[in-house]
């Protein structure tokens, strides 16, 4: 009698799991800067993805389960991306990664996941090296080559002939999207009149500023990230350097206008959302994200959904989390209606999406115009 | 001409910042033979003193950025950062002194990561917006200088000079006229010559301390005003600069640190400006380099000779 009773309550814990089994949810691992100099950046796009995870697991999940988001921070520090992903791989057993916004972050990483033949979405790196790095690897967002161009044809249709270039010499991003301003607009009969450099990290521009002064500039591209930027346009403004500065995606950032207050006014970038645009599903948008966060969503939240949304759909389409077939279903996302745009994937694995420039002024962004690829 | 012009002013109003903090490594070599290697810590200490206790002292005169009210701010930051220090010392140094020089060494690192990593704990990783104390703008130079009116002097900058300054001769007058200076002077001569002289070993050295202290946190609130975004690690290169600085100019030699600042911050300007600014590190250190390898006492320090 007690042998039948060990028998039926060893066979128990069996039944239980074959049942706990058919709810277990597909573990998502995401990395991202939540510290650090680009906090900016890994808080927004968290926020987004976060938003994209709960109204899919509210509408029953994918395949009929849940997916559960183990979200790693990489402090915005180098080195760290490619520990966390490692870890989300070996440790967590995470069938897809989403991540990240820096270029050079998602280079770290992303040879690991090829390696490892797990599917990585960025949703915010424009470089070109980032999906080069192998199938696996893809990204919901333009890339640099366009970006470039985007605002080398801003700055001329606005008759600005003479730019002046500051780059961000530490970071892939910076350095990519300048090299393409340069060649699109030389080749348009622009001219550079001085390029400057600055690293991540630093402080104090007034040198490099000074010599773009001298070259008297039309307008000064500075392709870099929010921290650098906002002390750039501080530092230019009292340095007497009142010609408009152009930058890329990289500027978004929560502390860009805090610290830079009204040195900003009347200078443009490229980004990938507005949240002005009036469609239907941006204010949707808009409109969640602000009930949940009490902020509004900038590009990088809005990218952070549309990657998460897509790779759902991508699991659904596969029907299952295997590998080779859910690459596949990645690669053929096809006019995903996203947030950010209608998002079909190419055969190098980017998107080929459109551009808004928005420009500063009020303490806001706001738009200028769309431009498209 | 204008634009060299231009990079010195950049390059004085940096080197001013390196001297302040210059000041404090060189003083407590000079007393107690020791590099206080958190002492670039103390400098991000008084910025965050400053980003905290700005908005309640800005209230007090008038609410907006203000003369008075930054000049409140300052002697807030040099104070708890003066208090900062004499802790520091009391807790971490005193108890090593008998020790081996490596021993206290070795702490000062320890003190400085635990400032760093403890900063980044409590005040955030993020870099912080510190608060407008003074409305910063550029000076309108008179047309009548012709070419030179194109030179950019923001108010800023000539606070830092000019605050660098007072403090220095502020510095020079408590070293060379008063009876604590006094004492600090033989005691960096000889310990125990001065303390059969009377002089209270333990408070010196903990007024060396706070004094030092103070100067490199009025040099992080310098900074905050032209440069207003602080981390809890903004310390690590300014404090390694500033000991460059402080070895150029002879460590343990008071004249010689503010030098070495202001040299350092105008070679710093005139390679970013002319040459390439990724050297802008490179060249410092390789400063650092030559001085100890042609001159280790520094420009104007004297070579001592120790008798064994």
């Amino acid at each position: 009698m007690t042998r039948f009773f060990t028998i039926l309550s060893a066979l128990l814990p069996g039944v239980v799991f074959s049942v706990a089994s058919a709810a277990d949810p597909f573990r998502v691992g995401e990395f991202a800067s939540l510290t650090g100099a680009s906090a900016s950046f890994g808080q927004s796009s968290h926020k987004g993805t976060e938003l994209a995870v709960e109204e899919i697991n509210a509408a029953g999940g994918v395949l009929g389960r849940p997916i559960e988001l183990i979200t790693e921070d990489d402090q915005s520090q180098a080195g760290q991306p490619a520990t966390i992903v490692r870890k989300l791989i070996s440790q967590d057993s995470v069938v897809a990664v989403l991540g990240e916004v820096a270029s050079s972050k998602s280079l770290e990483a992303a040879p690991i996941c090829q390696q490892n033949k797990i599917p990585m979405i960025s949703p915010a790196s424009t470089n070109p090296k980032v999906t080069e790095v192998g199938d696996c690897i893809f990204r919901i967002c333009f890339i640099d080559p366009f970006q470039g161009t985007v605002m080398s044809k801003f700055a001329r249709e606005n008759g600005w002939k003479k730019v002046a270039v500051l780059t961000d010499v530490k970071q892939d991003y910076s350095v990519g999207l300048a090299e393409f301003f340069m060649k699109d607009f030389l080749a348009n009969g622009g001219q550079i009149v001085r390029e400057q450099k600055y690293s991540t990290g630093d402080k104090d521009f007034k040198p490099q500023l000074t010599s773009i002064k001298a070259s008297q500039p039309d307008a000064v591209f500075v392709p870099g990230y929010y921290a650098e930027v906002s002390l750039i346009a501080k530092q230019a403004k009292l340095l007497g350097l009142k010609v408009p500065l152009l930058g890329g995606d990289g500027w978004v950032g929560d502390s860009l206008l805090k610290v830079a207050g009204k040195s900003l006014d009347g200078s443009f970038f490229s980004s990938h959302f507005s949240s002005d645009d009036a469609s239907p599903k941006v204010r949707n948008f808009v409109d969640k994200f602000k009930a949940k966060y009490g902020e509004v969503p900038d590009d990088m939240a809005a990218l952070g959904y549309d990657s998460a949304m897509i790779l759902a759909d991508a699991i659904r389409r596969a029907g299952t989390t295997d590998s080779g077939p859910l690459r596949q279903a990645i690669a053929s996302t096809s006019s995903h209606d996203g947030v950010t745009g209608k998002i079909t994937l190419d055969a190098q694995r980017n998107a080929s999406k459109s551009a808004v420039i928005l420009t500063i002024g009020g303490g806001g962004f706001h738009f200028v115009k769309k431009v498209e690829p | 001409m204008i634009e060299f012009l231009q990079q010195l002013i950049n390059g004085l109003s940096q080197g001013s910042i390196y001297a302040l903090i210059a000041l404090g490594y060189t003083m407590v070599f000079g007393v107690l033979r020791f590099i206080n290697f958190a002492h670039g810590d103390i400098y991000m200490l008084g910025a965050f003193a400053g980003f905290y206790t700005a908005p309640k002292l800005l209230s007090l005169t008038g609410g907006g950025p203000s003369y008075a009210g930054a000049a409140l701010v300052l002697v807030a930051a040099m104070a708890l950062c003066a208090a900062a220090g004499v802790i520091i010392e009391r807790i971490c140094y005193r108890p090593l002194r008998a020790q081996p020089r490596l021993t206290v060494l070795i702490a000062a690192i320890g003190v400085s990561l635990f400032l760093e990593n403890g900063g980044q704990f409590i005040f955030g990783a993020d870099p912080q917006a510190f608060p407008e104390i003074i409305a910063d703008s550029a000076i309108e130079l008179p047309a009548s200088w012709g070419d030179f009116a194109s030179l950019t002097i923001t108010i800023g900058q000539v606070i830092v000079i000019g605050s660098t300054v007072i403090l220095l001769a502020a510095l020079r007058t408590i070293v060379l006229h008063t009876r604590t200076g006094m004492a600090m002077r033989a005691l960096s001569l000889n310990p125990l010559a001065a303390s059969l002289m009377g002089v209270n070993n333990d408070a010196v050295i903990s007024f060396t301390f706070a004094i030092g202290s103070a100067m490199a946190g009025a040099a992080g609130i310098l900074t905050s005003i032209q440069q207003p975004s602080i981390d809890p690690l903004m310390g690590i290169n300014a404090g390694l600069k500033a000991f460059v600085a402080a070895v150029l100019g002879g460590i343990g030699n008071i004249p010689g640190a503010a030098l070495g600042g202001v040299i350092i911050g105008v070679l710093e300007a005139l390679v970013v400006g002319y040459v390439n600014p990724t050297y802008r590190d490179p060249l410092v250190f390789a400063v650092l380099i030559l001085v100890l390898l042609f001159k280790p006492s520094g420009l104007l320090g004297k070579a001592e000779r120790e008798k064994v």
